[in-house]
């Protein structure tokens, strides 16, 4: 692939989904509750980018294809970009700013506490994903985007404590998220066989 | 099979309105379709009708007159109650029902009467409804998930059913279920709940006169999404209390289990009161969003109907039998 049109590719697919549900609420089409389906709408595509995010270095490893890469800060922004709309829903046409109770509810409802402290862990990493900060962090960097792994698992836990009965689709995406999770396990585990043998060769 | 009173009994009577009097022209032909191809599911697969063939030939509203407890507040869109259902039967997602249950035949309905009374059996729908008068009741209905509606139901007392089968003084609750056939409901293919469905009532919650047998709304036959061919409607409980396509009634000395009490012992209680005070364990119940509307409402004790029910709960702690 054309690396000049990779990125402008990537970014209107990823506001294609944003674009796609303003379109539906402008026209109605978004059934009789409306805000719902924007909150869920929001939240499931906060987890994809997150998700989408983590199968970068998978890629470059098992295919090589090194373009995933190239977009993965891209699209770990519209992760954050995704769930920015989703807190703003909540803040605001679920709670219309009741800080008292959105306070109660940070509080007292552990699914959004668990949202909360997910959103919250995204924020510096959103913040510090420009070149200059990366360069100015240094080895800090990698180990403050390390958070990449556990905001996900926030999230998949945040959907699962919202779902009623049916938690098919928490499901998916933790199942998803322990995949690539456990993909870097291994790979982890190779890496220190591998140093460890190539000491002792040494 | 039982016949209540002991002979064969019409809703409509002969030389009355006709069907099509009451029925909008496309749904009447529908049904010519339905009787004809003796197939329930292909009038709502030609027509792709949302007011899929729950109108049995059987049932026929006859005349409505307006009931008691009625709200003037303004009613949810018909779409959109006809289109945003709960009915795990059919799909946990709120649009699934409205597409699958047609496959539901409602006719032949019976409903299984057990338990302690004096006046077991099996009875026919036509039995079940013969003798009550039609009434339209416009009511609130809380969700637990909180949103709500306003639903002008088509019914009558469930104390007024009851009182036939003359339940005994062991009879301290009632239970109902709803209809389990996975060919019918391909939602029960998985076990999201305990099917089949279960609800149960306090007798003295059953027998008040806010409790409604429904057959219908908005004017016609309940849809099949919505309940039919005969669900409850308990408006000052969450909705979930209000079991839809009903298909057994038990009187029982013991409390029942509902089927979200087994999912959720934690979160369901036997009460499931509407009670702004008591949250989900998950969320707040503090306010609700009207269908239609774009703010949220703050919810009232009992869902606004405390003057008829309020009396039946003094003393309990309810957030002890929340």
């Amino acid at each position: 692939m054309q690396k000049h049109f990779l990125k402008p590719l990537v970014f209107i697919s990823g506001l294609l989904p944003a674009v796609i549900l303003a379109w539906q609420f402008y026209a109605d089409r978004l059934g009789a509750n409306p805000i719902d389906e924007i909150t869920d709408g929001t939240g499931t595509w906060t987890l994809r980018f997150l998700l989408i995010t983590l199968m970068a270095t998978p890629l470059k490893r098992l295919f090589g294809w090194g373009w995933p890469l190239h977009v993965r800060r891209m699209l770990g922004l519209f992760a954050f970009f995704y769930a920015t709309l989703h807190l703003f829903t909540y803040l605001w046409l679920d709670q219309f700013f009741d800080w008292g109770e959105i306070g109660t509810d940070i509080l007292k409802r552990p699914f959004i506490t668990v949202g909360m402290l997910a959103f919250v862990l995204l924020l510096p990493l959103a913040m510090t994903s420009t070149r200059a900060m990366m360069r100015r962090l240094g080895r800090n960097w990698k180990a403050l985007h390390q958070l990449a792994y556990v905001v996900p698992l926030l999230g998949v836990l945040h959907y699962w404590w919202l779902v009623k009965a049916d938690v098919r689709e928490p499901l998916v995406y933790g199942v998803v998220l322990i995949v690539l999770l456990a993909f870097r396990v291994r790979r982890g585990k190779v890496a220190v066989r591998t140093a460890a043998r190539d000491r002792c060769a040494s | 099979m039982w016949n209540l009173e002991g002979n064969t009994v019409l809703i409509k009577k002969s030389g009355e309105l006709g069907e099509s009097d009451v029925t909008p022209y496309e749904i009447y032909r529908q049904r010519r379709t339905f009787l004809q191809s003796g197939i329930a599911v292909a009038g709502a697969a030609l027509t792709g009708s949302l007011w899929a063939p729950a109108a049995s030939a059987a049932i026929s509203l006859g005349d409505v007159r307006p009931g008691p407890f009625s709200t003037d507040e303004a009613k949810t869109d018909r779409k959109d109650i006809l289109t945003y259902n709960n009915f795990y039967e059919f799909g946990v997602s709120k649009s699934d029902p409205a597409k699958h249950a047609h496959r539901m035949k409602t006719d032949p309905w019976s409903v299984d009467v057990i338990g302690e009374c004096a006046k077991p059996g099996t009875y026919t729908l036509e039995d079940i409804l013969a003798p009550h008068a039609m009434e339209e009741r416009i009511y609130r209905l809380r969700c637990v998930e909180g949103w709500s509606m306003v639903i002008p139901w088509i019914g009558f007392p469930l104390a007024d059913l009851i009182k036939r089968f003359e339940p005994g003084s062991k009879a301290k609750y009632v239970e109902f279920e709803t209809l389990y056939d996975k060919k019918q409901m391909p939602g029960q293919r998985r076990r999201i709940l305990d099917w089949p469905y279960r609800e149960g009532l306090r007798m003295d919650e059953a027998m008040n006169p806010l409790t409604l047998m429904a057959v219908g709304l908005y004017g016609k036959v309940l849809p099949n999404q919505n309940g039919a061919p005969l669900r409850l409607v308990v408006p000052w409980k969450y909705g979930f209390k209000s079991i839809k396509s009903i298909v057994k009634i038990r009187f029982r000395e013991t409390q029942p289990t509902s089927s979200w009490m087994e999912a959720g012992p934690r979160e369901y209680g036997f009460y499931s009161n509407v009670n702004p005070n008591v949250p989900h364990p998950r969320w707040s119940q503090k306010r609700e969003r009207r269908i239609g509307e774009f703010r949220k409402r703050k919810t009232l004790m009992f869902n606004g109907y405390s003057e008829q029910v309020a009396a039946m709960y003094a003393g309990m702690d309810l957030k002890k039998f929340f």
